[in-house]
């Protein structure tokens, strides 16, 4: 009686790699939701935002789940390629790939190895600076009158949402744990400050320092780099979209060319919407 | 009327004396072939020019020459069985190819195919599999049912008689860039797991021919859709599909 590989089976491999590309979707959706906020929101609700989505409890299960499926999809990507390339130990003089097969189609591991690689620089750009930085706190500036103060804001607990900022640190309030207020003599922790992660954001893609000192207007360099990538993500989602669904089994004359218009319609359209936010941040002021 | 004439072509085949020795690719030019005749017989043409060179005969797989036994292969020019759709080598005819062209001919290139010699290769694991489910245990005794007597469903079939067209050339594993079977085994699984004679034994079926698939060595599928494409029977992707859904159904 023979018994089913659930992990090991050619077939089996596809499931995996099909679920977890299919979750990564859902996650690109969402992330892109919260990424447009960077255009049509206030820099406020922003970084309201980027403070619920590192504290939720269940936004980070969900991200613990978005981290275990990509490197299950690099991983199953990389020992079926390996397989594959074994497949075939003596390789033909002469080939003719584009008569029966698209681009995409047959570079799935390089393309997948491309946006392995903008995962890693984006989770170092952004990601490892939310979490393991001390991060600068977002103040706004008001002018009352000609004097003019800073203050940061806060998401208080029934406190005020402002605190002028020549009082912490002074005489009265101080911040530890990065953005949480106390007050000086009694240690009492009374507010959280938001993480200026949008100006964190706006600064890195307008920057004009070199990159490693050699890469004049790193700005403009990382626009470029996020702007290719998304469009090699793009063409792995062209793909890839329609992919997972024929390898859970869902293939029907009724349905695939649906499934085939909503695949390149998200390949083309999620991309397009990402890329559009570092060129908006990168050209405007 | 005719529109044949003649041509010359100078063809680039891999030559290999036998399993354990190295190969490599022998450029041989041959005139006068007359473009009505098939690449077969074009083939045959070279030869008899060889012999009469007193060279070795270029090994070739071939039997029915009608399009239907799955004997002959062929990479020709980068695509399993030429540049035709729909057709097995045999039907492939000169017209397709121009005066002073040069046609590589390759032997599948499949880890699971070893070449037993020059073109001709070892296909034995598509039996292999086909033995470890591709069959409907029967009663023989004398007591066997007549196969009409159960009512098919039309759809169900029309599909699996199109599934079971399948000839076992190895043209989805040659042209396939993971040099995968699983046209040939969804083909084979699908035909079975629409009829009611083999839904008695689709669980072990589906579990043990593609457990014998991947002992063969053969790669996985991708979903480049070239199988389909290449497919001298129009074996659709659909048939994968089923089997993905056969062996989920059949681990659960």
């Amino acid at each position: 009686m023979a018994k089913s590989a659930l992990l090991k089976s050619s077939i089996a491999k596809k499931y995996w790699m099909a679920l977890t590309g299919l979750f990564l979707c859902l996650f690109l959706v969402g992330h892109l939701a919260g990424n447009l906020q960077l255009i049509f929101g206030t820099p406020l609700q922003f970084n309201e935002y980027a403070l619920f989505m590192t504290t939720n409890p269940a936004v980070k299960i969900l991200s613990y789940v978005t981290y275990i499926s990509i490197l299950f999809h690099v991983v199953d990507g990389f020992l079926l390629t390996i397989q594959n390339r074994k497949a075939r130990p003596v390789g033909y003089a002469k080939t003719n790939p584009g008569a029966n097969s698209s681009f995409s189609s047959r570079n799935m591991a390089v393309l997948g190895t491309l946006v392995l690689i903008f995962i890693a620089t984006h989770m170092t750009n952004f990601w490892a600076k939310m979490h393991f930085t001390t991060m600068p706190l977002q103040t706004i500036t008001i002018d009352n009158g000609g004097q003019v103060s800073s203050f940061y804001i806060t998401s208080g607990w029934g406190q005020d949402r402002f605190i002028n900022v020549n009082q912490v640190d002074g005489e009265n309030l101080i911040i530890e744990g990065n953005g949480f207020y106390y007050t000086k003599p009694i240690k009492v922790q009374f507010a959280e400050g938001y993480k200026d992660l949008h100006k964190i954001t706006m600064d890195f893609f307008r920057s004009k320092e070199k990159l490693f000192g050699v890469i004049p207007n790193e700005g403009l360099f990382f626009t470029i780099f996020y702007v290719l990538s998304m469009a090699v993500l793009g063409f792995h989602l062209w793909h890839g979209f329609q992919s997972a669904f024929q390898s859970l089994g869902l293939n029907s004359p009724k349905w695939t060319p649906t499934i085939h218009f909503i695949g390149k319609a998200f390949a083309v359209l999620v991309p397009f919407l990402f890329a559009i936010i570092p060129l908006y941040i990168h050209f405007t002021k | 009327m005719s529109t044949a004439k003649n041509i010359n072509i100078t063809l680039k085949i891999w030559r290999q004396k036998n399993t354990k020795t190295k190969g490599g690719i022998e450029t041989y030019k041959l005139d006068n072939v007359s473009t009505a005749s098939s690449f077969l017989e074009m083939l045959d043409q070279l030869n008899e020019q060889l012999v009469n060179d007193r060279k070795e005969p270029v090994a070739f797989d071939h039997d029915c020459r009608e399009g239907i036994c799955g004997s002959c292969s062929l990479y020709i020019n980068g695509r399993a069985h030429g540049p035709d759709t729909g057709i097995t080598t045999c039907q492939l005819h000169m017209r397709m190819f121009n005066d002073g062209d040069t046609i590589y001919v390759e032997p599948w290139r499949s880890k699971a195919f070893p070449v037993i010699k020059d073109l001709v290769v070892d296909r034995t694991a598509f039996d292999r599999i086909q033995q470890a489910g591709g069959f409907v245990s029967v009663n023989t005794s004398g007591n066997t049912i007549d196969a009409n007597s159960l009512p098919v469903p039309k759809d169900d079939a029309d599909k699996a008689f199109m599934a079971a067209a399948c000839i076992g050339c190895g043209a989805c594993v040659a042209t396939c860039k993971n040099g995968s079977a699983m046209l040939f085994v969804g083909a084979k699984v699908s035909q079975y797991a629409l009829l009611p004679q083999g839904k008695v034994e689709a669980t072990e079926r589906v579990l043990n021919m593609v457990r014998q698939m991947d002992e063969e060595g053969f790669g996985n599928c991708t979903n480049t859709g070239a199988c389909e494409i290449e497919c001298p029977k129009g074996i659709s992707l659909e048939n994968i599909a089923r089997m993905n859904r056969e062996y989920l159904k059949a681990s659960l």
